[in-house]
């Protein structure tokens, strides 16, 4: 009988690593498609990752390619550091909603508004992961957190902020999308646009953002199948997943 | 390059332009607007890049991104924007990258205003940011040997894969003066592809990780260690000029635009009979407190003179160690001691 590999650990995954994340957490998922496309892009010797503070704090561990630390919500910046003086090498960050949303609200603004051409991958959990499950801008009006024993008051904390369409608004061409991955039919959909935002970038084309609907099930307090469910039924429904923005 | 006629802030820029920095991150804020300008003008005819951040929480990640390339890169702001990078500054130096800053300082605290000061000589040697971290921090006393300094400290920043501070007041900024700014070239530089992003394929495909958290205590206390190792190296560094103090009776310490104001004073006074000299500390830090020791044994006293409230005398007090009394005169707000002061002063100690 011929053996047929059809599942491997991609090349770009670290040798002998295991994630610290929660089981059911999408973190895992997104850095598995982000090492895929690396592979399928031929790109390892020549990308440059930025670590966000959040959960994927630790995520250089696990990617077998050149990473640097970012200040809570500096990535944006430190990228372009990284990209204006190695314009040869492809540069991404990957922030959470914490330090994308809140934290570093300007970065994130003046990144894409320069049009700098790097890949931003936003993983949107509608809560702070690593600090024990505090509001987020994303979370939901109603959504118990720890800062938000009552659920979010919009007459107290605002409404959750959606990235997309606020960056869509720039003038500044761009590629701006929202994916999931909730469900396997989301994951495929996640990847083809990550792996756009990657190719715009080897292109020379721009500023691509990703965002990610993600879940926490620890600190949203279900099950990982609760949690995938509870993407699908709350969080898509406030934050309309589609391509927001392709280089018009 | 012969010598022209030049102002602070577009020698520094020039002065950096010269020693191969060709990537400038920064935010305007007076009085130091000069260098982003200079540089917006001239890095992108020469193959670099000049962006304007968003702030100056922006520009020094940019600068910090730059530097983790292995790449010569400044920025410059003034006192309430150095403050703001100090956040950024702190995990430079944590992730060990080489990078220079220029603070061309005004008077604090907070908005404070624009004239001239020394306000921030604790944040620069002290630190400023969080954790056990330092900066060498050089303090320029004329506009040439700013321009030296500034040279020089692109090289000592590679050297340490440390943050290098130029200190100058802002009338290092904004006066003018003739000054000449030769190329300069680095030599002996240890090389960015054992250590730098960008350069996988140089090692063979090994990956470099620059990071200053360290979740294990025993490891965070081992990083620090080394990074005090490698401070204690730095103190090699220590640079200053002693000013007329054969047979001092009196020892001024002064640096930057003050110690220039006081090697009026102290000519004036040499000219009566007066015993006075000056220790011009060069770097802040290290400081050169051995020789501060050295020359105030047995002195009648050690005059210490800032354009502050006195932020170098704990300094200058833990360098005499008791062998002699130190005094302070300052201003601030932007005013600038007098010769006639300083004199004063010193008659006051005798």
């Amino acid at each position: 009988m011929k053996e047929i590999k059809i599942y491997e650990r991609p090349k770009s995954w670290a040798k002998d690593v295991h994630t610290h994340y929660c089981p059911g957490c999408g973190h895992g998922i997104t850095h598995r498609l982000i090492c895929e496309i690396i592979d399928e892009l031929g790109i390892q010797d020549d990308v440059i990752g930025t670590a966000p503070v959040g959960c994927a704090a630790l995520m250089y561990d696990y990617f077998d390619i050149d990473f640097c630390e970012a200040a809570h919500g500096r990535a944006p910046a430190l990228a372009t550091g990284i990209k204006r003086t190695r314009p040869d090498k492809i540069v991404f960050t990957y922030q959470g909603d914490g330090d994308l949303a809140s934290i570093g609200t300007a970065e994130i603004i003046h990144v894409a508004n320069r049009g700098e051409k790097l890949t931003t991958i936003f993983i949107n959990n509608a809560i702070y992961g690593m600090t024990g499950g505090q509001m987020a801008p994303t979370t939901l009006i109603g959504q118990k957190t720890t800062t938000s024993p009552f659920g979010r008051d919009p007459e107290l904390a605002g409404y959750p902020m959606r990235m997309c369409e606020l960056l869509a608004t720039l003038e500044t061409p761009g590629f701006i999308t929202r994916v999931s991955v909730a469900k396997p039919k989301y994951i495929i959909e996640a990847k083809k646009a990550i792996k756009q935002a990657f190719v715009n970038q080897i292109e020379g084309k721009g500023y691509s953002f990703v965002e990610v609907l993600s879940n926490c099930p620890t600190n949203w307090g279900m099950t990982p199948v609760q949690a995938f469910e509870w993407t699908e039924s709350a969080m898509i429904p406030h934050y309309p997943l589609g391509v927001y923005k392709n280089f018009e | 390059m012969a010598r022209v006629l030049m102002k602070g802030t577009e020698a520094i820029a020039e002065a950096a332009i010269q020693a191969g920095c060709k990537y400038f991150f920064g935010y305007p804020i007076t009085p130091q607007n000069e260098i982003p300008e200079y540089m917006s003008a001239k890095l992108p005819k020469i193959g670099g890049a000049y962006v304007q951040a968003e702030s100056e929480v922006a520009a020094i990640n940019m600068v910090m991104g730059g530097g983790a390339t292995g790449t010569k890169i400044m920025t410059t702001s003034s006192s309430p924007g150095i403050s703001l990078m100090s956040e950024g500054i702190s995990y430079i130096a944590g992730c060990e990258i080489p990078a220079v800053i220029v603070n061309v300082m005004r008077g604090g605290p907070g908005l404070g205003g624009i004239l001239p000061s020394q306000a921030d000589y604790m944040q620069a040697t002290k630190g400023g940011g969080n954790g056990d971290y330092r900066l060498l921090v050089l303090a320029p006393s004329t506009l040439q040997e700013a321009v030296e300094l500034t040279q020089m400290a692109f090289d000592l920043a590679q050297q340490y894969r440390n943050p290098v501070m130029i200190l100058a007041d802002g009338f290092m900024g904004q006066m003018m003066e003739a000054v000449e700014i030769k190329e300069h070239i680095s030599e002996n530089l240890p090389p960015r592809e054992p250590w730098a992003l960008g350069c996988m394929r140089d090692r063979g495909g090994k990956r470099a990780i620059l990071k200053s958290l360290y979740l294990n205590p025993e490891d965070l206390e081992r990083h620090n260690i080394e990074l005090q190792k490698k401070y204690r190296e730095m103190e090699k560094e220590v640079r200053f000029e002693a000013y007329r103090c054969d047979g001092a009776e009196i020892l001024l310490c002064a640096f930057g635009t003050t110690a220039r104001i006081a090697r009026s004073a102290i000519n004036n006074l040499r000219n009566e009979g007066i015993k006075v000299g000056m220790l011009r500390p060069i770097t802040l830090y290290p400081f050169p407190k051995e020789k501060i020791r050295e020359l105030a044994t047995g002195l009648k006293g050690v005059l210490v003179v800032e354009m502050n409230m006195g932020q170098m005398v704990e300094d200058v007090e833990a360098a005499v160690c008791g062998k002699a009394p130190v005094s302070f005169f300052g201003h601030a707000g932007g005013i600038a001691p007098s010769v006639k002061e300083i004199e004063e002063q010193i008659r006051a100690v005798l």
